[in-house]
């Protein structure tokens, strides 16, 4: 720092003075206003507070004041400089913001217009309506079991207590493989999984089994030649057909909803002593349109229940066939059309539509049934 | 079988409110699957009497001859009234039905007085259609003389009456009979049960002297029973009671004659198949037996069929003249000028008749429920409650009977009085489970918790401990067994393959795919215009014995054929643009060796476990695609754009990316390919598919557009060979180099090849490398192409510097220049 500047310089520098620094943020800040864009800023920014800029060399006229007047210069500049930044500032926000509303809007388009050009695809519906129901046993800590489609009779029917002079055999029509005596078929049920489980495996068993079987049926809109099951099978110590019952509850409450049950009504099956039909309570009048026609029921008919599957404990003939000992372990089984279910989960109400393969039906419901 | 209500009530007090409905309730619970309640004469509402005919005359001057009859149909109901009528199958004095004026009619035909015919017709006589009894519109029904004039005709025509149509299953042979439905709704009502089949039907005396024909069984394990009834002087002209038909309607039988009539009652009541001979037609006596194979027998369905040597007969001297419990024989059929009559009831086994059956493809009344077991000991009840019915309605005395009978014993099982309460997982009490098994017709001794249990002669079905089980379990009823849940298993979740077959599903519908679900059937036609020649993997030589169509009687080894059809069937519903695909199951090669049939007493050793098992034909999953027309549409954005060879190649390659696995490429040979358009996929050796463009000439034989494309993989080698755990990447954060390449070289050398070979002399440095152009043209020489690659390098610990990325760069080169002669451009 230099000295007190004791002897009064008297030299005058104008353009520091009051009234020339205020022409100069008044031609200034009226340059600003004019400009019309950003560049035009840009040029007014440079012209007024750049380097060369009139306030610019003022400001270094300041060191030739006397150190009295030195202050209230540096002040006065300062300010000025301040004033022509702000409105700088103030000019740029209102440019950028007019710029930007400007391009914005030209940039627009019409974000209706269909953004889809390739068609979605999609899984059949049977397909991920098995695989749901795999998931829900899955989740009880269930395998998910196999087997050939062209099967064994004996595995077929045989082990499944039903021998070659069975009436039951005439129950399912069955597609022999040639010669007719060959001893092989189109599976007419996945019940031979159960066999296949059974040899396969350790006790305990719990499986389900999805696939395809096959009955000499026409096709028509409640009838195919080719469908699909999905099979249960439990064997363990002090299987009950209680444990049965339950089962079969958490499942239908798994896929239509909680509080929905099932209902066993007595019936036959050759593998299966008892056995039963399951009625699944209707998930969508639930049974509120019993004897009531003022709110009839399509799913259910009105009947309040919808006839689902079979099922019953696996008869100890059964278990003995495949070396299982039927005084040590009991089994339940059951069974499920799943093309039926389809039917009345998802409204589908011709057969035919699940098996001709048009895109519309696939498409329709893409990733989920 | 259909069974009519007022039939069971014979047998068991029903309470008279319960309705139809309400029984059938009953039996539904009991495990009887009723299926309908039919209601006879359902819409008959109004005064329907019985008139009798006071005199007919005959109207000829109009187009068919008309009759204008003076009934009387009782004072009460106005006496005589003119009616027209145009039947003609009665004469004066006649007992008929008379429907008056205020009745309506099935269909909500009202009946009034009416000019016709230039009379005034004051009523209606009635046929059995009019009423809704059935189709038989031949004639107006004529009641039995001496039918009470004036009296209500609905209750003696039997209107109202209720039917239960039930489905028996299988198992329940006693169900096919009004006794067994009587007895389970005895048990189920908690009724008494005066069993009809025990109740010896009361028969005169056998006349002196008569020769009742004899009988024999020369198969004793077929025919454990033969009983014949001899009855002479007969009336064959007789008419079954309208009662009788009535309710042989009711259960769906058509009346024929009083002989066939009453032996079908008897069966329909009490479950025992019947036959009459008409005896003069016999030669010696009767015996149930076999014959030699190839002799001839013409059933009254008038079939000659050629007998095996197992099927159960019935002879006489001469010969073969019925199938044993299935059909009568024609020459020996009853018919008007018949004056005697053997009458054979019998017990023949259930495997002997079903056998028969099934091979002379003939199913009857007698044979359902023979197949299905009728009473041990029941013959000679039922034919002598028939024998009583034939001697009532048709006259004629009682010759006697003839009998012959192997040893019978009734089936002794024994079990624990616990087994039904630990399978159905509630409390049942001892005593309980006593009561029902007797309420069933067991007969029980007990010892301790131990049960010996006498099984009734007509439940066939019950053979094992489990059967008793189920009869305790089904009349306790299934709703009272309680809801739990066995202690949780533990589970592996999915398999590789199955948690594959979900990705992969996923995968190529999110690539615009729809999976379609095809019968697994194909023909020769399909195979041919696809190519598929029988020399090939995909020709699958597994036929089907009875196939839906004999269009289509193989299994498909392929799933071209089924997604060619519904591409097909698409297109011809106006969609075009299609991406199809199929996962599933396809056979290859044949059947084997028969297997022995192992026994089903005990587990089948490994020998014969593999040998049923190699028996089968392979049976592989296969995923195919086949992709047509445009893969995009024409848009407001871009032009359309068509689905070509890439496309069903970059398919398979995202199943692959899917598995974790890179297909080796190289030009297919496939010959449903375009020679020139397919590419072979390979993991390391093994070929798993083919993708790219279909052959020109399957196209056009198939029906499929020009240009579409498919690809077809072995689905089970891919999830062989899937990466099961992948090793993490080592992810280098050191600056990237990118360098192009261009390369010139033949056109026969594969894209493929050099990129092989730019990767391998690039060397370890090399992150990845991609062809971006192929370039055909003036700077380059004819038959030669240039490729240019996108190489990028970088290394895990250090900036590259320039040099070592030319030297990678040059070993590229030349790798590509010495096997393939590129140059660089």
């Amino acid at each position: 720092m230099s000295g007190p500047n004791t002897s009064f310089d008297p030299k005058q520098v104008s353009a520091l003075n009051a009234e020339s620094v205020q022409a100069v943020v008044s031609e200034a800040l009226a340059a600003i206003a004019n400009c019309a864009d950003l560049a035009a800023l840009k040029d007014a920014r440079l012209a007024h507070a750049g380097d060369r800029s009139p306030l610019a060399l003022a400001n270094r006229e300041i060191g030739a004041l006397p150190p009295a007047a030195k202050a209230e210069a540096g002040k006065r500049m300062g300010l000025a400089r301040q004033e022509i930044k702000a409105a700088l500032d103030a000019r740029e926000a209102l440019l950028l913001e007019a710029r930007d509303a400007q391009v914005l809007t030209e940039e627009a388009v019409d974000v209706t217009l269909p953004t889809y050009e390739r068609p979605v695809g999609g899984r059949h519906p049977l397909t991920t309506l098995m695989e749901r129901i795999c998931d829900v046993f899955i989740a009880m800590g269930y395998d998910i079991a196999e087997g050939p489609e062209v099967e064994a009779e004996w595995i077929n029917f045989d082990a499944l207590n039903l021998p070659p002079d069975h009436p039951a055999r005439t129950m399912q029509d069955t597609f022999y493989i040639e010669s007719a005596d060959s001893g092989v078929v189109l599976r007419t049920q996945t019940s031979p999984i159960q066999i296949r489980a059974m040899l396969d495996r350790e006790v305990p068993i719990y499986v389900v089994a999805p696939g395809r079987v096959f009955r000499t049926d026409e096709l028509d809109a409640t009838h195919t030649p080719v469908f699909h099951q999905v099979e249960g099978l439990a064997v363990d110590i002090g299987i009950t057909m209680a444990d049965l019952k339950g089962t079969l509850d958490h499942f239908a409450q798994e896929m239509f909803g909680a509080g929905i049950r099932t209902r066993l009504r007595p019936s036959y099956f050759p593998f299966t002593e008892p056995s039963a039909e399951v009625d699944l309570q209707c998930f969508v009048c639930r049974g509120q349109s019993i004897g009531n026609p003022e709110r009839p029921c399509r799913t259910c008919g009105s009947e309040g229940w919808i006839e689902w599957g079979g099922c019953g404990m696996v008869n100890p003939r059964v278990l003995r066939a495949v070396g299982i000992d039927p005084e040590i372990y009991r089994g339940f089984a059951f069974g499920m059309g799943i093309e039926r279910t389809l039917m009345f989960r998802n409204g589908v109400t011709d057969m035919r539509d699940m098996v001709e393969g048009d895109v519309r039906f696939t498409r329709a419901f893409g990733l989920e049934a | 079988m259909r069974a009519p209500v007022s039939w069971l009530r014979e047998f068991v007090a029903i309470p008279p409110e319960q309705s139809g409905r309400d029984i059938a309730e009953r039996l539904i619970s009991a495990g009887l699957e009723v299926e309908t309640v039919d209601v006879v004469g359902l819409g008959v509402d109004g005064p329907v009497v019985v008139g009798q005919v006071v005199s007919i005359e005959e109207l000829t001057e109009f187009k068919k001859p008309i009759r204008w009859c003076q009934v009387d149909v009782g004072v009460a109901n106005g006496g005589v009234r003119g009616v027209i009528c145009g039947a003609r199958n009665f004469s004066d004095g006649d007992h008929v039905v008379v429907a008056l004026p205020g009745t309506v009619l099935p269909g909500g035909f009202a009946i009034a007085q009416r000019e016709t015919y230039g009379k005034v017709s004051d009523g209606m006589i009635c046929s059995a259609r009019e009423l809704g009894l059935g189709d038989d519109h031949d004639g107006i029904i004529v009641l039995e003389a001496g039918t009470a004039v004036g009296a209500d005709a609905k209750a003696i025509l039997g209107l109202g009456e209720e039917i239960l149509d039930i489905a028996v299953t299988p198992d329940r042979g006693y169900a096919l009979s009004i006794r067994g439905l009587a007895r389970e709704l005895a048990i189920a009502y908690d009724l008494e049960f005066a069993d009809p089949g025990l109740a010896l039907a009361e028969l005169p005396a056998p006349i002196a002297g008569g020769k009742p024909i004899e009988c024999a069984s020369e198969d004793e394990d077929a025919c454990a029973l033969f009983t014949v009834r001899t009855i002479q002087g007969f009336d064959a002209q007789a008419s079954s009671p309208l009662w009788m038909q009535r309710r042989l309607l009711d259960c769906g039988m058509r009346p024929v004659s009083l002989a066939v009539d009453v032996t079908n009652y008897v069966m329909l009541e009490l479950g025992q198949p019947l036959h009459a001979f008409d005896a003069a037609k016999l030669q010696g006596s009767l015996r149930a037996g076999h014959v030699a194979a190839g002799s001839k027998l013409e059933t009254l369905d008038h079939i000659d069929r050629s007998l095996s040597a197992d099927d159960l007969v019935i002879l006489d001297d001469r010969g073969a003249i019925g199938l044993a419990g299935t059909m009568g024989g024609f020459a020996t059929e009853i018919d008007d000028s018949t004056t005697a009559i053997a009458l054979e009831a019998a017990h023949f086994s259930p495997g002997s008749v079903a056998r028969m059956a099934r091979r002379h493809k003939l199913s009857s009344e007698a044979s359902r429920r023979f197949e299905r077991g009728v009473d041990r000991v029941l013959a000679p009840y039922a034919s002598a409650r028939a024998a009583a019915l034939l001697l009532e309605f048709g006259g004629g005395s009682y010759v006697g009977m003839t009998a012959v009978e192997a040893p019978y014993e009734p089936g002794v099982i024994a079990m624990s009085v616990d087994e039904p309460s630990l399978l159905a997982g509630m409390p049942i009490a001892s005593d309980t489970v006593i009561e029902l098994l007797q309420s069933v017709g067991c007969e029980i001794a007990a010892s301790g918790s131990n049960l010996h249990v006498t099984v009734p002669s007509w439940r066939t079905d019950i053979t094992d401990p489990a059967n008793l089980v189920e009869e305790v379990v089904r009349l306790v009823g299934f709703d009272a067994v309680p809801s739990t849940l066995p202690k949780a298993a533990v589970g592996h979740g999915l398999s590789k393959a199955q948690r594959l077959r979900r990705r992969v599903g996923l995968t190529l519908a999110s690539r615009g795919a729809l999976e379609i679900l095809n019968y697994p059937f194909v023909g020769e036609a399909e195979l041919a215009a696809l190519r598929i020649l029988p020399a090939d993997a995909r020709y699958s030589k597994v036929r089907l014995a009875n196939p839906m169509s004999e269009e289509q009687p193989f299994m498909r080894g392929s799933l071209l054929p089924g997604l060619v059809a519904a591409a097909r069937r698409n297109i011809g519903r106006g969609f075009d643009d299609l991406f199809l695909f199929e996962l599933g199951a396809v056979v290859r090669g044949s059947v084997g060796a028969q297997a022995p049939r192992p026994s089903v007493e005990q587990r089948p050793d490994t020998e014969q476990w593999l040998s049923l098992n190699m028996m089968l034909p392979a049976q592989v999953t296969s995923l195919a695609g086949l992709l047509i027309g445009n893969e995009r549409a024409r848009s407001w954005s871009s032009a359309d754009r068509a689905y070509e060879w890439a496309d069903a190649v970059a398919s398979a390659q995202a199943v692959a990316d899917v598995l974790g696995l890179h297909f080796e490429v190289s030009r297919a040979a496939d010959s449903t390919f375009h020679p020139g358009r397919s590419a072979q996929l390979r993991v390391g050796d093994a070929i798993v598919g083919v993708a790219g463009e279909l052959h020109p000439r399957v196209l056009e034989d198939v029906g499929l557009p020009a240009r579409s494309c498919a690809f077809e993989l072995d689905f089970d080698l891919l999830v062989l060979a899937a990466v099961d755990s992948r090793p993490a990447p080592a992810v280098s954060t050191q600056p990237v180099a990118k360098e192009d390449l261009a390369l010139v070289v033949r056109d026969e050398v594969p894209a493929a090849q050099i990129q092989a070979a730019i990767a391998e002399g690039a060397g370890e440095l090399l992150e990845s490398v991609q062809l971006f152009d192929v370039y055909r043209g003036q700077q380059v020489a004819e038959g030669s192409r240039s490729l240019a690659f996108a190489l990028r390098f970088r290394a895990p610990d250090r900036t590259l510097e320039a040099a070592e990325i030319a030297l990678a760069r040059q070993a590229a080169i030349d790798l590509a220049a010495q096997r393939h002669g590129a140059t660089l451009r």
